[in-house]
């Protein structure tokens, strides 16, 4: 099956979960990876249970600090 | 309020913009913008929306300038190193340009006074590199009904979106809660290009200016992200908010902003 992951076209194995293809992407820091499919979030604790389909779009929205380091604390 | 000569040398090639005009030059002169932390990405913004004539700019920060800071925050200069970085950042606003007023708060910004920081301001926005922070920019802005642009930066890479009340996910609906102390790596554990402080922190000024003028489309429900190794940038749709974000979903339970623990580490390390 064709999936559009972060904009590209790639073929994977059919029925792969949104587990195995973070795994198969090597997502940085993938247990505080946020991913959608299809303009849905997919809910915190389902990435196991989420089955992909053909054609499905896929997102990864990663964590990003930066700036000043130091202008809060507490 | 007309414009002085002055006035109108300085600010005729936005003046010359039909998306801009003297209408639109007059909104920016109106505008009050608040950018929380004078650092990487507080630097440009800071320096591009005092450059552009916003007419009220606040800017808090704690900190003072240190050498480190130098090679990103383009703000401050070697002889401000030791000088608190919103007195360094408001004298180089003033001295691009003396027509605005910049306040300027030298404080930690936590829930205690974050409502009352961003109150009076139009948009707000966010150049902080802690995720309890941008947090609580969230949750304030969300709460106050206020505008902000959120961005973040490390190594070659960058990303912002932009959150306006009732109009796309705001950045809890994404994000959920802060990772772990640690658990992503942070500019001072990864590094960051210099240069990439300057891009996305004139995008969020130009985000803050397309704000006032009412011009184009604001990054409202999705994420520009950009990579400078690749020289990709992406702007991926963010889904709907999420009906269920604990602070702008429907049944909200945060209804005051609050403070995550920040990490010991982070205390100790500039």
């Amino acid at each position: 099956m064709f999936l559009t992951v972060a904009g590209n076209q790639k073929e994977y194995e059919n029925g792969i979960t949104v587990a195995k293809l973070v795994e198969l992407e090597n997502v940085e820091t993938p247990q505080y990876v946020t991913v959608s499919v299809n303009d849905d979030f997919v809910e915190n604790g389902t990435l196991e249970t989420t089955v992909l389909h053909d054609g499905d779009t896929v997102e990864f929205l990663y964590f990003m600090g930066g700036g000043n380091a130091r202008s809060i604390l507490y | 309020m007309a414009f002085s000569n002055e006035q109108l040398e300085r600010y005729s090639r936005h003046i010359i913009l039909k998306e801009i005009g003297a209408k639109g030059q007059k909104k920016l002169l109106n505008g009050k913008v608040l950018i929380i932390g004078a650092g990487g990405l507080g630097a440009p913004a800071a320096m591009y929306l005092a450059a552009a004539g916003v007419g009220t700019i606040g800017i808090a920060d704690a900190d003072n300038v240190d050498l480190s800071n130098l090679q990103r925050q383009v703000i401050h200069t070697t002889s401000d190193v030791g000088k608190p970085k919103v007195e360094s950042a408001c004298e180089t606003m003033q001295a691009i340009n003396p027509d605005i007023e910049v306040k300027t708060y030298q404080t930690f910004v936590t829930s205690e006074n974050i409502l009352d920081l961003i109150d009076g301001y139009d948009f707000v926005l966010d150049g902080t590199d802690n995720f309890p922070a941008k947090f609580l920019i969230n949750d304030a802005c969300v709460i106050a009904k206020k505008s902000f642009s959120h961005a973040g930066i490390i190594r070659f890479q960058g990303q912002l979106m932009t959150y306006v009340p009732d109009s796309g996910a705001c950045y809890r609906c994404v994000f959920k809660q802060p990772p772990p102390p640690d658990a992503v790596p942070t500019c001072r554990q990864a590094g960051v290009v210099g240069a990439m402080a300057g891009v996305i922190g004139c995008l969020q000024a130009m985000e803050a200016v397309k704000f006032f003028i009412n011009a184009g489309n604001l990054l409202t429900g999705s994420l520009l992200t950009y990579n400078a190794l690749t020289m990709d940038f992406r702007k991926i749709k963010l889904p709907k908010p999420d009906g269920k974000c604990p602070v702008c979903g429907e049944h909200p339970t945060i209804l005051q902003p609050f403070d995550y623990e920040q990490a010991v580490c982070d205390l100790k390390e500039k």
